[in-house]
């Protein structure tokens, strides 16, 4: 079991890519509708967010059920994460303006939301470059200090999908209330574990 | 009325409709015949099947307008009636198509007031009955930067106007969408204030290229794309074309409209198309004209969506940029 739930969770998370395949070549009848493109774009858009936030659910995982785990699928999931985020962001470059690069340049300045979306897939740039296991050990704490980006990325990518609605947000509000709640347990675990360390330095002073 | 002399658009009558249409073509009166058959298509079978074909139940009698229409290819009838903005029946494109299928299109009856000799209820039957149908092929832009082409069926919106003898006091004229949550789940959330508001300038809506569309390939139109009546302008953004309207109103003073009062900063009252101006959020210069697949490219958007040589007189000495 535990040899083939990778390669089952790493088809998994390929299916979404492969529906889109199949729309773009009408293949087996699927079709992406009408505006094909915007078809992409939106759901490359939003696996960027699902796939950003299920690998911010891991370590909650773990800690719930006290089962390291997790773990294992954390890189994985953060992997296509970007991997979702290079295809929206190819779809807009090469579809939708056309591969224009002064287009996209001129967008990504003059529009607060895609400056924001360029924003968060550079900064998945060197964390996909860094997470083999081997720069892992290399940086040590670095590696740790680094990779806390994602919070950034995340909450970038929530602000920028929220920004180009045009007025229905109740799907933005659903990931913003999601990646809230993971930020906000990795804040309070933080403070728990400050109050530990406090309460730790205050016993033994006590005891000395 | 007045007649632009020189459309600036190119007529290529035989590019736009297949033969079939024609030869399939029956012949309804527009009176009561016409409207029960109209009745009686509330439900559309399949909308996908019917890319052409104008026989068969709902099919309404009309001539082509070819002065109005575009040498363009129109979209497919699946495009135009599954990728629709109609926040009564949901914010997603395919939303109209599912939920709108159960709206009562009769009875229906449509509420004229304001600063008119003539008001009060009339059914829609009185309400269409002395406008004989035209086809008119139109781009149609999306405030969301794409656009189609569509064979509407209408009439021109001032004819219908002008019944109600509107006074001197009449500067605007306002529409109001039916507001029934029960048949329209969409009003149940918030998104947009509910019912849905439009509204013209009164030069503005007695333009020949303002029409009521009541049908498009030549059939009745389906529930979700604003049936049993809705408002075309074809130089401002889709979303001045208030659909399944049930009040007319006129006025002196300009109208709320939905966009306008649910964004000040990003929808105006006129709406214009215009390149030139662009929607604080995006880019209004270039659109994606849906059906061209994907590796269309993007089209560049035309002032007025191509009609500035019959409406760009309607706002000379206009700052566009101010009153977008």
């Amino acid at each position: 079991m535990r040899q083939i739930a990778k390669p089952l969770v790493f088809a998994a998370c390929l299916l979404p890519a492969l529906r889109l395949a199949a729309g773009a070549f009408h293949v087996a009848g699927v079709s992406l509708g009408a505006d094909p493109v915007a078809a992409l774009l939106h759901t490359c858009g939003r696996w960027t967010l699902n796939f950003l936030l299920i690998t911010l659910c891991m370590t909650p995982l773990r800690d719930i059920t006290h089962s390291v785990g997790w773990l294992r699928f954390r890189r994985m999931f953060g992997l296509f994460a970007f991997f979702y985020a290079l295809l929206h962001f190819s779809v807009f470059l090469l579809l939708d303006q056309a591969g224009k690069l002064h287009a996209v340049g001129h967008e990504i300045v003059k529009r607060p939301y895609i400056t924001l979306g360029m924003l968060a897939l550079l900064l998945l740039i060197p964390l996909a470059l860094t997470s083999t296991a081997k720069a892992q050990r290399r940086m040590g704490r670095r590696w740790t200090r680094l990779h806390r980006l994602i919070y950034a990325v995340a909450l970038l990518g929530v602000w920028h999908f929220w920004w180009q609605v045009k007025k229905d947000i109740r799907e933005p509000i659903l990931y913003a209330c999601g990646l809230a709640l993971l930020l906000g347990y990795r804040l309070w675990k933080r403070r728990q574990s400050m109050a530990h360390i406090s309460v730790a330095r205050f016993a033994r002073t006590d005891g000395a | 009325m007045r007649r632009a002399r020189n459309p600036s658009v190119t007529i290529v009558p035989s590019d736009i409709t297949p033969e079939a249409r024609y030869l399939s073509r029956r012949t309804l009166l527009a009176g009561g015949l016409g409207l029960a058959a109209l009745q009686a298509v509330g439900r559309f079978s399949r909308p996908a099947m019917a890319d052409t074909a104008a026989a068969g139940p709902g099919a309404l009698t009309f001539t082509r307008n070819a002065a109005f229409s575009p040498a363009e290819a129109p979209n497919s009838y699946r495009d135009i009636t599954t990728y629709n903005n109609y926040y009564e029946f949901g914010t997603d494109k395919s939303d109209p198509a599912e939920n709108a299928q159960g709206l009562r299109i009769r009875p229906w009856s449509v509420t004229v007031g304001g600063e008119a000799e003539v008001t009060g209820s009339f059914t829609i039957e009185d309400i269409l009955k002395p406008h004989p149908l035209e086809e008119r092929v139109y781009r149609l832009r999306c405030v969301e930067a794409w656009s189609m082409v569509v064979p509407w069926i209408g009439f021109p919106l001032g004819d219908l106007l002008k019944r109600f003898k509107p006074t001197s006091k009449a500067k605007f004229v306002e529409f109001k969408t039916l507001y029934d949550p029960k048949q329209m789940p969409g009003q149940r959330s918030s998104v947009l204030e509910w019912p849905y508001m439009e509204g013209l300038r009164i030069d503005e809506a007695m333009h020949p290229l303002a029409i009521m569309a009541v049908g498009l390939y030549g059939k009745a139109l389906p529930n979700q794309n604003g049936a049993p009546m809705r408002l075309i302008v074809p130089w401002k953004y889709g979303f001045k074309g208030i659909k399944a309207i049930v009040g007319i109103k006129f006025t002196e003073r300009m109208p709320r409209t939905a966009w306008a009062e649910a964004a000040p900063n990003e929808y105006g009252f006129y709406a214009n198309v215009n390149p030139a101006v662009d929607h604080p959020r995006w880019s209004q210069a270039s659109e994606r004209r849906l059906g061209g697949g994907l590796f269309d490219s993007r089209h560049p958007t035309l002032p007025f969506n191509g009609y500035a040589a019959e409406v760009a007189g309607l706002y000379s000495g206009m700052d566009l940029r101010r009153y977008f």
